[in-house]
């Protein structure tokens, strides 16, 4: 059932922008490293959660991979993200080199500390590194997710969407080309929700990005492919590629076409 | 300003009912003054034995602050280590168990014996009733650290020094917080229970003194020294605490 998937290059998926922009500030300066994911597979306690799952992300694309609750998205990005051991398989970067140090991890929740100020959660990553952390670079990104003005208020003074938007700066302030992110949107309103994936699109250009997600419109937003994840054990779909800059407006032709393709697809496969 | 003003005048206000209740009841009641003495002969008590009383508060205070901060930095290094170390923890905690299960108090003319009538047996008499309480709540915190919290930390290839020190500790202060409240409010116990057994000075050695001669308004004044001596302790650290934990949500506070 599973195969290898190697997507082309989709176009304004490159490693800079084609308007030119780079992320924020020195980005990655060379071509992001791939994914490659071989023969992953996960069983706990008797059951297999998905086997012989083989994906390849090429250097500088967002995949989007969507599947419904429990079949085991989380894990497979715990996996990658070096958080959770496979029963088999491994998971390398493109480029041979360690792919440790080289990824950045956003989860369901935003995971602000709540005994450090925005600024300080920002640059959390140095302070846990116990390197000097870059001050200018952290207020320069909480610029660009419209925090500024809140950099020395607590988490729990935010609303969940600027909460979302602190995490994001935080995940772009650890300047790593591959980013990882498990639901980040999911506990924002709809509308919270379309303005952040917007933010998100823009300042993760240029990144290999893996997304997971059980909402097509997310989905269909944000990423240049897309992958299903379903049945049980788990097995990956064939990728379906959208075309065409990304964030996608709600009302894109491309966008409601494969939108409506993934709820026919993700609808039969839901558990009842 | 205003927001110390009415606790102030809230506990004033009880402080004045209970002690015109109190004297109320000693004066319809025929109980005799050497069983129930009023406030006047208390309030006389306290003035002429201020300073019998004064050194005999900062002896105690010596004892309980002493026996406070060794016992929680001892139940704090319990903690931590039995967090860092599940060999600790599995050779450590049944014998913690075991020495709660001895009553302190039984201990107390042992201590006595073995550390002396000065001031060593009463701190250590302190250690032992706060140590747990300060352990169990500090262990506790430091286990249920948000595994998220601890995941995120990982990819950002924190050591593990470092997640203990930035991530664990910071966690687990909201529930190391009531151990210490604890521990505050029943440090005095320890200390006043060992001063009862076997001391030459501090505020339980005037009252057993007190008690044997039928001094009842000394001491009545001691109790109340004792009392005023405990809250301020406690309120002192509730106050750090609170300075400390800024950023915890206190969900006691309703208005």
């Amino acid at each position: 059932m599973s195969g290898t998937y190697r997507f082309e290059t989709a176009s304004g998926s490159a490693v800079t922008a084609p308007d030119g922009r780079r992320g924020p500030g020195p980005g990655p300066s060379v071509a992001p490293p791939g994914l490659l994911i071989e023969g992953l597979a996960l069983r706990y306690g008797g059951r297999t959660i998905f086997e012989n799952l083989d994906l390849v992300v090429h250097g500088g694309e967002f995949v989007v991979l969507l599947g419904t609750s429990g079949v085991g998205k989380t894990s497979l990005l715990k996996i990658v993200a070096g958080l959770a051991r496979p029963s088999a398989g491994h998971v390398a970067a493109s480029d041979g080199a360690p792919l440790q140090h080289r990824i950045a991890y956003m989860g369901q929740q935003d995971l602000l500390y709540p005994w450090l100020n925005v600024l300080q959660n920002v640059m959390l990553g140095s302070r846990l590194r116990r390197e000097t952390g870059d001050a200018g670079r952290a207020m320069d990104l909480l610029a660009r997710v419209g925090l500024a003005d809140r950099a020395r208020a607590l988490p729990a003074q935010l609303s969940g969407g600027m909460r979302q938007r602190a995490a994001i700066a935080r995940t772009l302030y650890e300047n790593r080309p591959i980013v990882l992110m498990d639901e980040p949107f999911s506990a924002l309103d709809t509308f919270t929700r379309a303005r952040v994936q917007d933010l998100a699109a823009e300042l993760l250009r240029g990144r290999t990005v893996l997304l997971i997600t059980h909402d097509p419109l997310e989905a269909c937003r944000l990423g240049h492919h897309l992958l299903v994840l379903a049945g049980q054990p788990a097995v990956l779909g064939p990728p379906i590629t959208v075309h065409g800059p990304t964030p996608r407006a709600p009302d894109d032709d491309e966008l409601l076409h494969t939108q409506g393709r993934l709820m026919r697809l993700l609808t039969a496969q839901a558990p009842e | 300003m205003t927001r110390w003003v009415a606790p102030v005048l809230r506990a004033l206000v009880t402080l004045a009912g209970l002690v015109g209740a109190w004297w109320l009841f000693s004066w319809l009641s025929a109980i005799p003054a050497y069983l129930l003495p009023d406030p006047p002969s208390v309030a006389a008590a306290l003035w002429h034995q201020r300073s019998l009383l004064a050194w005999s508060a900062l002896t105690t205070l010596t004892e309980t602050v002493l026996g406070l901060a060794i016992g929680t930095a001892l139940g704090s290094v319990c903690a931590l280590g039995m967090v860092f170390s599940p060999v600790m923890q599995r050779w450590l905690m049944p014998l913690l168990l075991v020495s709660q299960a001895i009553p302190v108090f039984a201990l107390a003319p042992l201590l006595v014996l073995w550390f002396g009538f000065g001031m060593a047996s009463k701190v250590v008499m302190a250690v032992l009733v706060i140590f747990f309480p300060v352990m169990a709540a500090f262990s506790d915190g430091l286990r249920r650290t948000e595994i998220g919290w601890l995941d995120l930390a990982r990819t950002m290839n924190a050591s593990p020094m470092a997640v203990m020190w930035h991530v664990r500790l910071p966690a687990a202060l909201p529930a190391f917080g009531p151990g210490l409240r604890v521990a505050t409010a029943i440090a005095p116990i320890g200390a006043v229970v060992g001063e009862w057994v076997g001391a030459s000075a501090g505020l339980g050695y005037v009252m057993l003194n007190a008690n044997a001669r039928i001094q009842t308004d000394l001491m009545f004044a001691a109790l109340l020294v004792l009392a005023a001596m405990a809250i301020g302790l406690w309120v002192l650290v509730d106050r750090v605490l609170r300075l400390v934990l800024f950023w915890a949500p206190d969900t006691s506070v309703v208005s």
